[in-house]
């Protein structure tokens, strides 16, 4: 049964879309870019970084692009002094939160939030850092989570729980307390729903989940092999 | 009793500090040298995978960071209990070499060669590299162009000149280009040329320093420095080897692992620097020298032939065993020598090109030392991982530490001579900052060389109230 065709404008041009699709998926679909951090092709998306964040005409507020279905006649602006601005504090934010320090970073040069910020254009950061303690989990014989470099995005929760059916994953605590952590609070290596698959490391858009060995600025994610298969799966959950 | 502070030493790299302490009749009744920072790369490494150690220790310098990367990445040889690939070992050899003469020339040309070019109580706005410019231009030029030569060589092989990320746990990350070789090789006659040109220039200019020759840190210590088995002085491999001033050896080949028998620290109450002990005599009697001086009387000689002649005219002015921290500045120029002719062999090995530079390894020993000469001599880094390859404990043992004790020795013997407790003017202020720098202390990162006399000088009472003061 073909799906019901939506008019929205983006940026002013008129766009037929089909109903059900997010306003990123739209835009996408139509040549038009929305930057994304916590997004991935094929996986559920959570509206996690706010880096998305889109006008929508008539309401004040910003959406996100990823979670947000589009309805007919509605108008959207992906680009504009305020989205910048807020679109700089989502990655400045992310940036405060744990210990980013690239200098020393399996992914310096490889990493998807030390581009976004570089794209955006994040020099300065205008809050000060808060330098918490965090440890890292060394317990898998292969791949290695820290969590300094965690930005909560939670793409390996998801491409464990829908792509791999391990769901090894998941988010515990909340706020700013909140942490990836593995089954049921077990240290990683101790996961015994852990397939040591890797989709979750090759997904994960920093280095908080890497492969072990790999000195400064050499772990290279291969996400092009997680979302061709995420696509394939066909997945809007 | 009186006490004269110097704060900050100006033309090192990093802050320290120094205090002159003068007795009722204004003579010198000691002296202190302290390193008023604390980094703190032990504690806070603790819990990291083994393998990004050398990315994080390199952080440690900016001038030298190619000795941490180095003496880390061995620790995690160690560690992944690897003998990594035989051309591995040969380009960070190469790669050591190259930042050995990048880092002489700058403690030679832009640090220390105003202090004996221009004069050590000349006018201090012009005791600087830029002073040197004006006056002597092509030796400041040679200067600036070793420097570069030393570093266009870390680039061609490791792509970043200060941090990189081509020594790696297991051996080096990529093969070296055959054009990069050839490079490197049609530029290395020009800094040979350079350092021939030098050296005569110095030897002349050291007629004019009979004086702080006999005084700059000019006393008997024990030297340190890595040899080969047949003796010879060597930057990346090697065992430990310890002289005594009399030219007796005392210890030698005293392997990495080995080195917590041999060598103590002891914490000092007024500095963050350790002052590390050889521990057959116990502290504070087992002082040592280590670095330019350090390794050239340890060693029987070089290997080399260019660097061989001039070390044995060397010995026929100074002995053996040569005493005076003056004389650093002539083991820098004779090691500068070495490092050209180490990486014109080097480069010639059949092997240089081979493909093959890298070992893989998991943990597979808990425990790990690496131990180089760095420029300012004997680095050692010593971690302990757990099963999963965290790290549980890290000890660092650098350069300037060895040398602790003796920089204190030498500032006191200076003090003597040259400090008159009636009063304070900024040649003499500049000599005792100057047997510092003779030492090229390494007291933490960089170093603010822009011309100012950054130095303070206080004298107080007994009671600390201050009696006087000068600045610039």
């Amino acid at each position: 049964m073909a799906q019901k065709k939506l008019s929205i404008r983006i940026d002013g041009q008129l766009i037929a879309a089909e109903e059900g699709l997010t306003i990123l998926q739209a835009a996408k679909a139509n040549g038009k870019y929305i930057p994304t951090l916590c997004a991935l092709d094929g996986l559920t998306p959570v509206g996690a970084c706010r880096v998305c964040l889109v006008e929508v005409s008539g309401v004040d507020r910003l959406f996100p692009a990823c979670t947000t279905p589009i309805q007919d006649g509605m108008s959207v602006i992906t680009n504009s002094a305020r989205l910048a601005r807020y679109r700089r504090i989502s990655v400045e934010l992310l940036l405060i939160e744990r210990n980013h320090t690239c200098a020393v970073c399996v992914s310096n040069g490889h990493c998807e939030l030390q581009s976004m910020a570089t794209s955006l254009g994040v020099n300065t950061v205008e809050f000060s850092y808060n330098y918490p303690k965090l440890g890292v989990d060394t317990s898998h014989p292969r791949y290695v989570l820290d969590h300094n470099r965690c930005i909560l995005c939670t793409r390996c929760v998801r491409v464990c729980a829908e792509l791999e059916g391990a769901h090894v994953w998941d988010v515990t605590s909340r706020g700013i307390h909140s942490r990836i952590t593995s089954e049921l609070n077990e240290r990683w290596g101790q996961a015994t729903s852990c397939t040591n698959c890797g989709k979750c490391v090759q997904a994960c858009p920093t280095g908080a989940l890497a492969e072990k060995g790999w000195a400064v600025e050499e772990m290279v994610k291969k996400l092009g092999t997680v979302t061709s298969l995420a696509q394939k799966r066909g997945a809007h959950v | 009793m009186k006490r004269i502070t110097i704060e900050p030493i100006s033309r090192i790299e990093g802050h320290g500090k120094i205090t002159i302490h003068l007795n009722d009749e204004g003579h010198v009744a000691g002296a202190e040298f302290h390193v008023t920072q604390i980094r703190g790369f032990e504690k806070f490494t603790e819990g990291r995978p083994f393998y990004e150690m050398p990315g994080i220790t390199a952080r440690i310098c900016g001038i030298c960071p190619i000795s941490h990367l180095l003496a880390s990445s061995k620790a995690c040889d160690a560690i992944m209990a690897v003998r990594i690939p035989p051309t591995a070992r040969k380009l960070r050899e190469l790669v050591h070499c190259a930042q050995i003469v990048q880092s002489h020339a700058l403690s030679f040309f832009y640090l220390s060669a105003p202090d004996f070019l221009l004069g050590m109580s000349s006018n201090p706005a012009r005791r600087n590299v830029m002073g040197v410019i004006a006056d002597y231009p092509e030796l400041a030029r040679d200067g600036i162009e070793l420097r570069k030569f030393g570093l266009q060589v870390v680039e061609g092989l490791a792509e970043e000149r200060v941090h990189n990320s081509w020594i790696v746990p297991g051996g080096v990350a990529k093969a070296l280009a055959a054009s990069v070789r050839e490079r490197i090789l049609s530029e290395l006659p020009a800094a040979k040329a350079i350092i021939e040109r030098t050296i005569p220039l110095f030897k002349r200019a050291l007629d004019n320093y009979k004086e702080e020759i006999a005084v700059f840190g000019s006393f008997p210590t024990m030297y340190a420095g890595l040899v080969d088995a047949k003796g010879n002085a060597q930057f990346y491999e090697g065992n430990l080897r310890f002289r005594a001033a009399s030219g007796e050896i005392v210890q030698d080949q005293i392997a990495a692992e080995d080195y917590k028998q041999w060598i103590g620290e002891a914490s000092l109450r007024e500095s963050y620097l350790k002052a590390p002990y050889f521990v057959p005599q116990g502290f504070p009697a087992g002082v040592y020298r280590v670095g330019p001086l350090g390794r050239i009387n340890a060693a029987d000689g070089c290997g080399t032939p260019a660097a061989d002649a001039e070390l044995r005219e060397f010995r026929e002015r100074f002995g053996t065993v040569a005493n005076s921290a003056f004389l650093y500045h002539y083991a820098r120029l004779i090691e500068i020598v070495y490092a050209l002719e180490r990486i014109e062999a080097l480069l010639n090995d059949p092997q240089i090109l081979d493909a093959h530079v890298r070992a893989t390894a998991a943990v597979n020993a808990l425990e790990g030392v690496g131990m180089i000469e760095a420029p300012r001599g004997t680095l050692i880094h010593h971690y302990k991982v757990n099963e999963e390859g965290a790290i549980t404990w890290a000890n660092l043992i650098v350069a300037t530490g060895h040398n602790n004790l003796a920089i204190g020795r030498s500032v006191q013997q200076v003090a003597e001579h040259y400090v008159d407790g009636a009063k304070l003017n900024e040649g003499m202020l500049n000599h005792v900052s100057a047997v510092v720098r003779a030492y090229d202390p390494c007291l933490s990162c960089s170093t603010h060389a822009d011309g100012s006399l950054a130095m303070r000088i206080q004298l107080l009472n007994a009671e600390g109230a201050l009696l006087d003061e000068i600045a610039n």
